[in-house]
């Protein structure tokens, strides 16, 4: 039988899913026990116990000074500063987009730009960031907003006109106004778009967010890996990076079960 | 003066020219069937009836009207995919054809539930009243096309354009279609523009067949003319002329 038509079944398949986690971990094990046998003192690969000791400790143990948990103002930190840039940067390219797809007006003045500005990498633009809003909570803000948007607008327009010109016609013929196209013919139509560009934007969300935090930050989830990088407290970085990556996880998830939820009419296309 | 006139009417793409001298008059509730090779124009004229394009030349008025510039509620159009909208439910989409000429497209209170009544009667009629809450996807081709003829009608336009129909139906279900379309007519009395490529159905549900061809034929340029109206069948009385003359002009019997 050929290769492409072997199909594991579900416990195999499950299997194999664990597999790279599993390989990963027992690599780490190996390696991480041959450095500590060689030198109990060594703080580059902390074993596995550890990592879970100092996790317990970050998560539940106060901050001796502040009497605050530093990891959870960290996270609620780091998630607002993430989420309230997604949402704007969501808002805008959702009006740019629905703007640029439907009106050739808009599509003449605004498209050419956004090609153009989605060219900018937008870390080069943080210094400007700084100078111009400061070192607060909008420079980086600004900076997800200015890293995703571009993107999420050339998609969302790119959408807008993949509807099919038949039912912007039909629409036309029962009357609708070109509000009434957006609001209720295209806007519908590219919601779950809207999502499912979100939950690909996010991955470059975290990115931003992590290297505004580590240039100029007093607080956030990547302000405290560049801080402890200095002590060479690998225990505590790779506690961070994971609760990163569960979070990203978590939020991606949602989405995920969100636009199935509310879009019943895509059926099977997500 | 007759329902729909097209005068004089030319289409050209750049200096490729699609349409000349199209010339026809329509009276009201006549059914016109339009044929014609693929690449003949007869699309592009459906599409000027529709507004969707604007002529080069030459005026199309539908009771003595201006030549529109977009489409309007005048005209409903059902094409051979695409005709409803895949976010609505199949009640939604019958109810969209009333709302979305109000403000926001969406209806309120009394009148909400008035055209939601009158789109229940129009599921009943269509045949789609059990699949009213489903959406168009899971819907067959034969049933979403009866959908999107049903929502044209409701919006109640003066013409209706069909852009081959059932071009992507199976041949049972187009038979269906067929007796569908032949019952809402009778029913409507509708003034019917509908393109097709299959004859038998031009002759079976058409008044009257248009036939598009070029009359001529430049073999150095082939876009330099355009096509024309080459023939007007009367295909009333299984396409036999003259049957109901004697009705037309009692005069001429013997009697």
């Amino acid at each position: 039988m050929r290769l492409i038509n072997h199909i594991p079944g579900r416990p195999a398949a499950l299997l194999l899913a664990a597999l790279p986690f599993i390989m990963i971990f027992v690599a780490y094990s190996i390696a991480s026990d041959i450095r500590l046998t060689a030198n109990p003192q060594d703080k580059l690969l902390p074993a596995p116990t550890t990592i879970v000791e100092t996790a317990e400790r970050l998560f539940t143990v106060p901050d001796k000074r502040s009497k605050e948990i530093l990891l959870w103002n960290d996270t609620f930190a780091s998630l607002a500063r993430l989420l309230g840039g997604v949402t704007i940067s969501a808002m805008l390219s959702l009006a740019l987009g629905l703007a640029i797809g439907l009106l050739p007006y808009a599509r003449s003045l605004f498209s050419g730009f956004i090609a153009v500005l989605s060219m900018v990498p937008p870390l080069a633009l943080l210094p400007i960031l700084f100078i111009v809003f400061g070192l607060g909570e909008v420079s980086k803000v600004v900076l997800i907003v200015i890293g995703i948007t571009p993107f999420m607008t050339r998609d969302l327009a790119q959408r807008v006109m993949e509807i099919p010109k038949e039912q912007i016609v039909k629409a036309q013929t029962l009357g609708a106004s070109s509000w009434v196209i957006a609001l209720r013919v295209a806007l519908p139509q590219i919601l779950p778009r809207l999502i499912s560009n979100v939950r690909l934007s996010l991955g470059s969300a975290w990115l931003f967010l992590i290297a505004a935090e580590a240039v100029a930050s007093n607080v956030g989830l990547g302000y405290r890996i560049f801080l402890v990088r200095r002590y060479l407290a690998m225990d505590v970085i790779l506690t961070y990076v994971i609760w990163i990556t569960v979070l990203a996880f978590v939020i991606d998830w949602l989405l995920k079960s969100l636009s199935r939820r509310a879009f019943p009419w895509m059926e099977a296309n997500l | 003066m007759s329902f729909v006139s097209v005068t004089n009417v030319w289409q050209r793409y750049g200096n490729r020219s699609i349409l000349e001298r199209v010339n026809v008059a329509v009276d009201e509730a006549e059914f016109i069937s339009i044929v014609g090779a693929s690449g003949c124009g007869k699309s592009t004229f459906l599409r000027m009836l529709l507004a969707e394009e604007r002529p080069h030349k030459g005026d199309i008025s539908i009771e003595g009207g201006e030549t529109a510039v977009e489409p309007n509620r005048e005209r409903g159009v059902v094409f051979q995919k695409y005709s409803v909208f895949p976010h609505l439910t199949v009640r939604e989409n019958l109810i969209a054809a009333e709302s979305f000429d109000k403000p926001f497209g969406r209806l309120r209170g009394t009148a909400r539930k008035q055209a939601e009544q009158r789109a229940d009667t129009m599921l009943e009629r269509i045949g789609l009243n059990h699949v009213a809450q489903q959406y168009p996807a899971s819907l067959s081709g034969g049933m979403q096309q009866r959908l999107a003829i049903g929502q044209a009608m409701t919006a109640k336009p003066r013409i209706l354009l069909l852009d081959e129909p059932f071009g992507a139906l199976d041949p049972g279900t187009r038979l269906q279609m067929h007796d569908f379309l032949l019952e809402l007519r009778d029913e409507t009395n509708m003034t019917v523009f509908m393109v097709t490529h299959d004859l038998d159905e031009a002759f079976k549900l058409g008044d009257r067949v248009l036939v598009f061809d070029k009359p001529r034929w430049d073999p150095q340029d082939p876009g330099l003319f355009g096509a024309t109206i080459t023939y007007d069948f009367d295909a009333r009385n299984k396409g036999m002329p003259f049957q109901d003359i004697l009705d037309q002009y009692p005069s001429l019997s013997l009697g």
